[in-house]
């Protein structure tokens, strides 16, 4: 582990102002909120499958906060995968979105009720379109990048996916394509170690002490840090970004953090008891510096709660697509 | 005239000048080398990339998804098999996302036979190509084909597959490219790339006209009544030559070049058949689960009251592979005899 922060145990204050931990908690609230009501909704019927990203609000939401929003080149790019909801919800996404594509409704705004939950896309943000084969999108990352290093200005290309997913050759792909000498790419190559792979630990299947390690062998820049602080997550992508922003080179960042419902419906979507909840750790050091009261946090995941109960009735009134629609988008058209 | 590795140069270098195409990359496509069926010589946009087909396909997904226009080379059909779910993906963004995203690329690769390539380097990719949606897939028989088929691909703004014939990369056209020098000699001096120190080389292109084969339409190269031959690629021109040579043996067949397989010219099949009654599907990939297997079925299916005869598919043998001692080639993919023999035999078949 590269050194962490030095974060006094007995910390006198937050090294960030109260207003961004505010937004920050609010987002990382929103993110748990809208998991847990796309796992009920599986569980009452209204979809599939369930995969999503609890347990790594405090990586996901301060990404989505440093992110650069836009179309186009001079904007940061995002190919995320499954686990994304905070990140998209930090952005300013709706949560409705993924409830509507949780039901596989019509209105899904990310596939049109054609693909699993958490398969965002958003090409106004330059979310590039998740898909379920593990770790394809660490080969397209370079390609957004060279475009925007090409294009100028500071835009950046953020590729995010799992631990296990690290096995296959597409993550080696990654890091040959960003860190050619002389052409290397504005790449922002994020790891988020849950520590398995479904079913499998990783200490199992990986020799290495960390992933980030990998990258030394590329000449870029790594860092292994706690991504279930938020604070810590967010000075630590702050600095990251900046660097990928200003240099224009590639940085792998293996951020740990937990997995709090399993791999996804197919292992249940059960609770987990055993791993650190980032939410209530946070919580804890918030209520602690006073910026924020017990009350005003259960008041705020209340609310939440029925917003998205509410969101929730309305989706599971909306129609499924027609059949007829399954030939619509084989081919774009010339507008 | 230009061969179709020239042809696919000068397209190339008439889409990165006129159609935006930004980067045209692969194993050894930059400088010195332009690619090692010399199609990508001199051109400004080339450049060379790790040893490695997938980050290729993904480099090319990316530069699509930010605006750029890519053309990517996997150097061989045969080294495009690890890439399968990233063609399928960038076969399937536009219709994953509904509609938001799309795609426009273009992925070259040379395929099939006719080099004396042995196992891999021979392969065919018409089966698997066309088994992938939301890609359009080309594959010229000549080199205007290659030029016209190139521009196009340039312009699309969805995913294509630009298959290139290997053996007939090197065959001159009998069609003059509209921009090329009549002199072919010239032509080389102008654009080809010295042996030796390449360095301070630069090519002196023609001026090139926009000239495009329109995707998914075929082309009647032989006009005939009896028997319709329809193929496309490297078993084009044997068909070509079959039906000339059967001419004086009375038999009158029709050939028509798909150059398109994805979406292709039903309309042309379809008319000629009604006309002729009869059908020989050619190709020469392996013939279990075959692109013409799929054409034989639409002709059964929408075509079966008009047929004078069973429709007939003649493709690669299924076999592991395309052996490297001549003997093994030739019976392993159809050749000249085979495919005249299968028409004679055809256009004679009474019900």
């Amino acid at each position: 582990m590269s050194k962490p922060r030095l974060l006094n145990r007995e910390e006198e204050s937050l090294p960030l102002e109260r207003e961004l931990l505010v937004r920050m908690h609010d987002l990382m609230v929103k993110a748990r909120v809208l998991e847990e009501r796309l796992i009920q909704m599986y569980k009452q019927g209204h979809g599939y499958f369930w995969i999503g990203g609890p347990g790594e609000e405090a990586f996901n939401v301060p990404l989505g906060m440093l992110m650069k929003k836009g179309q186009g080149p001079a904007y940061d790019y995002l190919h995320g995968h499954y686990r994304q909801s905070a990140t998209m919800l930090a952005l300013g996404e709706e949560p409705i979105g993924a409830m509507r594509q949780m039901k596989n409704v019509v209105t899904d705004p990310y596939s049109g009720g054609r693909n699993f939950a958490g398969h965002f896309s958003k090409r106004e943000w330059n979310i590039a379109p998740v898909s379920s084969p593990i770790e394809i999108q660490y080969t397209m990352a370079p390609g957004t990048a060279l475009a925007q290093k090409r294009h100028g200005g500071d835009g950046i290309s953020i590729v995010t996916g799992g631990d296990a997913g690290t096995a296959e050759g597409d993550f080696a792909s990654c890091l040959v394509w960003s860190s050619r000498k002389g052409n290397e790419l504005p790449v922002l190559i994020i790891v988020t170690n849950n520590k398995w792979g479904i079913s499998t630990p990783a200490e199992t299947q990986h020799g290495e002490t960390h992933v980030a390690d990998r990258g030394k062998a590329f000449n870029m820049r790594t860092k292994t840090i706690d991504g279930n602080d938020p604070i810590n997550a967010y000075l630590e992508l702050k600095e990251a970004m900046e660097y990928v922003r200003k240099e224009r080179k590639p940085f792998l960042m293996e951020a740990m953090v937990s997995r709090l419902y399993g791999h996804s419906s197919a292992s249940g979507a059960n609770m987990v008891g055993n791993e650190q909840d980032c939410l209530t750790v946070f919580e804890a050091r918030l209520e602690k510096h006073g910026i924020l009261t017990r009350k005003e946090m259960d008041d705020l995941r209340n609310r939440y709660s029925e917003d998205m109960a509410a969101m929730a009735r309305q989706v599971i009134q909306e129609p499924m697509p027609g059949p007829e629609t399954i030939w619509n988008h084989i081919y774009a058209e010339r507008k | 005239m230009a061969n179709m590795a020239q042809a696919v140069r000068m397209a190339l270098h008439y889409a990165e000048e006129n159609l935006g195409v930004t980067d045209i990359f692969g194993e050894d496509v930059g400088a010195p080398l332009g690619g090692v069926f010399t199609a990508t010589q001199g051109l400004k946009t080339a450049w060379n990339t790790p040893l490695d087909e997938r980050g290729i396909i993904g480099m090319a997904i990316g530069l699509a998804m930010a605006g750029a226009k890519p053309v990517a080379e996997i150097q061989f059909v045969d080294y495009i098999f690890n890439t399968i779910d990233l063609l399928k993906v960038a076969g399937n963004t536009c219709w994953a996302t509904n509609g938001d995203w799309n795609l426009p690329m273009v992925v070259k690769t040379p395929v099939g036979s006719g080099i004396r390539g042995s196992l891999y380097h021979s392969h065919s990719f018409d089966a698997t190509a066309t088994h992938i949606p939301g890609w359009k897939i080309v594959i010229p028989s000549n080199p205007l084909d290659a030029y016209g088929l190139m521009i196009s691909a340039c312009q699309e703004i969805n995913p294509v597959m630009y298959l290139e014939p290997k053996a007939l990369l090197r065959i001159k056209g009998e069609e003059r490219i509209p921009g090329e020098p009549d002199n072919d000699k010239l032509l080389s001096k102008m654009i080809d790339a010295p042996l030796g120190d390449r360095s301070q080389w630069k090519p002196q292109w023609p001026a090139l006209e926009a000239y495009a084969v329109p995707i998914g339409k075929g082309k009647v190269v032989r006009a005939g009544s009896q028997v319709t031959v329809v193929s496309y690629g490297r078993t084009l021109p044997l068909c070509k030559k079959a039906a000339d040579d059967l001419a004086a043996e009375g038999v009158d067949a029709e050939v028509i070049d798909m150059r398109t397989l994805w979406p292709y010219d039903w309309e042309m099949i379809k008319g000629s058949v009604e006309k002729t009654g009869r059908v020989l599907y050619v190709n020469e990939d392996t013939e279990v689960t075959n692109f013409g297997e799929h054409l034989v079925r639409r002709t059964v299916e929408e075509l079966f009251y008009k047929l004078m005869a069973p429709p007939r598919l003649l493709a690669g043998k299924f076999i592991p592979g395309i052996g490297l001692a001549d003997p093994l080639e030739m019976a392993s993919v159809p050749q000249q005899g085979d495919i005249t023999a299968a028409i004679r035999s055809l256009a004679s078949e009474q019900p």
